[in-house]
């Protein structure tokens, strides 16, 4: 358990970076406290795995420093920082039986067997891998494989967090949800910092308190998941968070109004006077799906649009709309009106969210 | 390195950092173990070249200052060895010989083996098994045993002196060795590709040069690499089946040596020579080769 | 590899390669297996003589000592080259363009012709004309191949290090690169030692190709030819007669065509019962890895 703290980090693996693009990792300060269950999420290629070899000390920032409680540990080598790494695929010692796959750490460390028995068997119950603690490796699914590689990780006393890369890639569906389970629970009996990457939001959504979305080398946004959904603070967390994600529109103000695409739109006066005094011309509004109410006949301040589908998802359905030239969706609970092909469109004022340099602003009304 | 395991369970502070050593000497102890590798690895390497620099030495001397006192590099550098051999038909058609055997042999394992191997990876069928093994007995049949048929055979039906009765005679070891070879590639290729090419109207040969042919690319370079290398390399079957037309460059430089007084400096030159076409052959596929030389069973 | 279709049309794809081998290995180890069984008197004088070549072979005490001596060379020589090419494998540069030279520089003996190896190591080991032959002549060291069987062996077996190494070196490299970055990353972690990431992660992937390496090192040694002969021709005396030249005389100098026959069938069996029980375990190391989806 360590607090790790990321400061004025910045990676790039080129040797001489001229602009921002070059940079895997841009400028950031992080703090992940101790005993934290951290997700870190993000497209491919946002720089998560980068980030996540700088923690565990595979990689060197160019830029930067790496505190571990304190103590700088820039050079330290994995090895020096008390840290367990789970792969993306399982990494285990073929020639080895299980048992001795979770002993190997404590025995490179001349700890006596007696009391290496207890640990590895404590950690084979928690994972459940006791019946198979005398096979050899090599035998195991992917899942047991995997588990072996957690275990190896746990089985350490002075691990001071576990960083986990994409570590149910290779499992099978059904047996991921087992697995993450495990993983939440391994975590509150043992109060360790976990470090989990991930792309996919719903396994990070499950595992961590708090996750951190990634987007292009920063993190845009570290919340749980509730202030993920509800108050993103930059676009890509808006889109990339929900199913389906924000609708985001460019607008601009004109005449007292804001407009979309030549529309105005039915917003309220706080939010006219905050486009109006922004410095920017990348002015966008997001609006997830779920707070856009579609009705079938016009009315008072609803925005027209057009309906181009509607997908029946049992206690849900999406309403794929066009507005201005562009598509858009709408999240409506079962039991809605047939629509016809006019339709028209209202929004939840306190769900609106303001975006200028894709960053969000409040609006206070 | 021992380490004092504390109960940490409970939350307790303890020590983060386990190095005892500082960046500094950690640093300076890895690149002493970078230099000491590269030492070896140097060393190595000059012992695996001597022979070979100082055949090229001898190739750039006189015989004179070849048969007169030691010099480590050529005093009067020279070089008639080389030209002696390029503008005398009996030296340089010994190369143009073993490169054609070597060529056709290589040509014509290719044509039978890619179908065969293809074979062997994807189907089953009777006696397959005993097939493939009676294959790589004849990978590890000792040419020798068939000096004396191998004679007989050809001349009989009238190829002997001629290139392809060697090229022929090669395929012996090297048919089998291609079709290991490939076979472990191919079967690294999934069977969804076939059945996807099948599925998309690709007829068999279409498919094979189309699609699987590039998919073993590297495969097929590791094989005409080696192909060429045990063509190239063997002397004793080359030598059996030939007598002056198709002599290849080996025969002509052992009867050299046989004669009284010993051209030091055209041997070597000649010597030299044989090793060119290799390089060429390893540079062409050094990609190639660091993957596959595992015969792609790794 | 387990999804086979059972089809006996590939025999159609097989056919091509069933006609050239049967070509050059068939009818010639028949005709091999008839004299072995006959004394060639004349053009049309033979007698059947059954096994007689077979025992008068075995029994004789050239050939058992030559056999004697390939065994000897073969192990001694397997026992040099394997630690060796694992050593120069796990020394070599992994990437970039030091790479890529340092693999052509290592290739470079094998692609010279057998003859030439020999001819090569002649020159070097001459006293008169050789770097190694004067070198150790001026250190003092009485050095003859020509005189002494002791000093001719050691050079023909630094000779084959020489060429053969870098075969098994190669074979290495590959089964190590096969490695994912992954494994070492996850042993740094583990805090193994460098011996145990040896042990346990190296090792065991090259199992596969060290088992490929003995197996055509092996069969490679039992077979050579040119090289001593070039360097030693055999001597002094017949202290470097291996078998091939032992058979080479036999069937070309002295055309005796039935004990030559016998000689080679008795030849080839040796190197084939070896050469099975390598095939049985390469097949079972692969069925091995296949069946639990080998990572």
């Amino acid at each position: 358990m360590a607090e790790i703290i990321l400061k004025a980090l910045a990676h790039t693996y080129s040797a001489n970076p001229k602009s921002p693009e070059d940079y895997a990792i841009r400028q950031m300060e992080h703090i992940w406290h101790q005993g934290g269950a951290y997700a870190l999420l993000g497209p491919s290629g946002c720089g998560k795995s980068t980030l996540l070899n700088i923690i565990s000390g595979l990689l060197e920032p160019s830029e930067g420093d790496v505190l571990f409680d304190g103590q700088r540990v820039n050079e330290l080598p994995p090895e020096e920082r008390n840290i367990a790494q789970v792969f993306q695929f399982p990494v285990i010692y073929d020639t080895m039986t299980v048992f001795d796959n979770l002993a190997f750490p404590l025995r490179n460390i001349n700890i006596p067997g007696h009391r290496i028995t207890p640990k590895v068997e404590e950690v084979a119950e928690i994972l459940e891998l006791t019946p198979l603690l005398k096979r050899k490796a090599k035998g195991l699914t992917a899942d047991e494989k995997q588990k072996v590689s957690m275990g190896r990780g746990l089985v350490r006393d002075d691990v001071s967090a576990i960083l986990f890369d994409e570590p149910l890639t290779v499992i099978d569906p059904q047996l991921k949800w087992k697995l993450r389970r495990k993983l939440k629970e391994i975590h509150q009996r043992f109060n360790i910092t976990m470090i989990y990457v991930t792309h996919d939001q719903l396994e990070a959504a499950t595992f961590a308190d708090k996750i951190a979305v990634m987007y292009e080398g920063q993190v845009v946004q570290f919340g749980t998941p509730q202030e993920l959904f509800e108050t993103p603070a930059h676009t890509f967390v808006g889109y990339f968070i929900g199913s389906p994600g924000m609708n985001i529109l460019d607008v601009r103000h004109h005449a007292g109004e804001v407009i979309f695409a030549d529309t105005p739109l039915p917003v309220p006066q706080a939010f006219i006077d905050a486009v109006a005094n922004a410095n920017s011309s990348n002015i966008k509004i997001g609006i997830r799906p779920e707070f856009v109410t579609v009705h079938a006949s016009k009315r008072e301040g609803a925005l027209p649009a057009r309906k181009r589908q509607v997908q029946d998802l049992g206690t849900y359905s999406i309403v794929t709309f066009e507005l201005g030239g562009e598509t858009f969706k709408a999240r409506l609970p079962e039991g809605h009106p047939e629509f016809a092909d006019d339709i028209y469109l209202t929004f939840d004022h306190d769900q609106l969210g303001l975006f200028v340099d894709e960053y969000r602003v409040e609006v206070t009304a | 390195m021992s380490y004092q395991l504390e109960n940490t369970q409970q939350g307790e502070k303890y020590n983060t950092i386990f190095s005892k050593v500082p960046a500094a000497e950690r640093r300076k102890r890895h690149s002493r173990s970078r230099l000491r590798k590269r030492l070896l690895l140097g060393t190595y390497i000059v012992l695996l070249i001597l022979p070979l620099y100082w055949l090229l030495n001898m190739s750039l001397q006189t015989n004179s200052e070849i048969l007169g006192s030691m010099t480590l590099w050529p005093q009067n550098l020279t070089f008639d060895n080389y030209i002696g051999i390029f503008t005398n038909p009996s030296w340089y058609m010994g190369y143009v010989n073993s490169i054609m055997y070597v060529v056709m042999n290589m040509i014509i394992t290719m044509l039978v083996a890619l179908p065969a191997a293809y074979a062997f990876s994807r189907y089953k069928f009777i006696g397959d098994k005993h097939l493939f093994f009676w294959l790589l007995t004849n990978l590890m049949a000792p040419p020798a045993v068939f000096l004396l048929p191998y004679f007989q055979l050809y001349y009989s039906v009238g190829l002997f002196d001629t290139h392809i009765a060697v090229a022929l005679a090669h395929c012996l070891f090297n048919i089998p060795l291609a079709i290991w070879i490939l076979e472990g590639f191919m079967s690294s290729v999934p069977k969804e590709i076939d059945e996807t090419a099948y599925i998309d109207g690709y007829s068999f040969p279409k498919f094979f040069i189309k699609i699987f042919i590039p998919m073993i690319s590297s495969g097929i370079g590791v094989v005409l690499f080696f192909l060429f290398m045990f063509s190239w390399v063997e002397l004793l079957l080359a030598r059996t089946l030939t007598s002056t037309n198709a002599q290849p460059i080996g025969m002509i430089m052992t009867r050299t040596s046989t004669a009284s007084g010993i051209d030091w400096g055209t041997l070597a030159a000649a010597g030299m020579l044989t090793i060119v076409p290799g390089i060429l052959v390893v540079y062409f596929v050094r990609n190639h080769i660091a993957k596959g030389f595992a015969l792609g069973r790794t | 590899m387990n999804n086979k279709v059972y089809n006996n049309r590939a025999w159609l794809l097989v056919l091509p390669m069933l006609v050239l081998v049967a070509f050059s290995a068939i009818i010639p180890l028949m005709t091999v297996v008839n004299y072995s069984v006959q004394d060639v008197l004349g053009p049309n004088a033979s007698f059947f003589t059954g096994t007689e070549w077979f025992r008068t072979m075995l029994n004789d005490s050239e050939l058992q000592a030559a056999f004697g001596r390939q065994i000897l060379f073969s192990l001694i020589i397997l026992a040099i080259q394997i630690p060796l090419g694992i050593g120069i494998a796990l020394i070599m540069p992994k990437q970039g363009w030091q790479a890529s030279a340092v693999l052509i520089l290592i290739t470079l003996p094998l692609l010279i012709p057998w003859n030439v190896v020999g001819s090569i190591w002649q020159i070097f080991t001459r006293g008169d004309i050789g770097l190694m032959g004067w070198g150790l002549r001026e250190l003092g060291i009485n050095y003859n191949i020509t005189r002494n069987a002791g000093d001719a062996w050691a050079t023909i077996i630094l000779m084959d290090v020489w060429h053969w190494t870098p075969l098994v070196a190669m074979l290495c490299y590959s089964g190590l690169r096969s490695i994912p970055e992954a494994y070492y990353q996850a042993a740094r972690i583990d805090r193994a030692s460098k011996w145990a990431v040896f042990r346990y992660i190296q090792l065991p992937k090259l199992t596969n190709v060290l088992v490929i390496a003995v197996l055509l090192r092996f069969m490679h040694s039992f077979m050579i030819y040119a090289e001593p002969f070039v360097l030693t021709g055999g001597g002094p005396g017949s202290s470097t007669t291996f078998l091939t030249q032992s058979l080479a005389t036999m069937a070309i100098g002295q055309q005796d065509l039935g004990p030559s026959a016998a000689f080679s069938i008795i030849y080839f069996l040796v190197i084939l019962l070896v050469s099975w029980v390598f095939y049985t375990t390469i097949m079972h190391l692969q069925k091995d890895k296949n069946s639990q989806g080998g990572v």
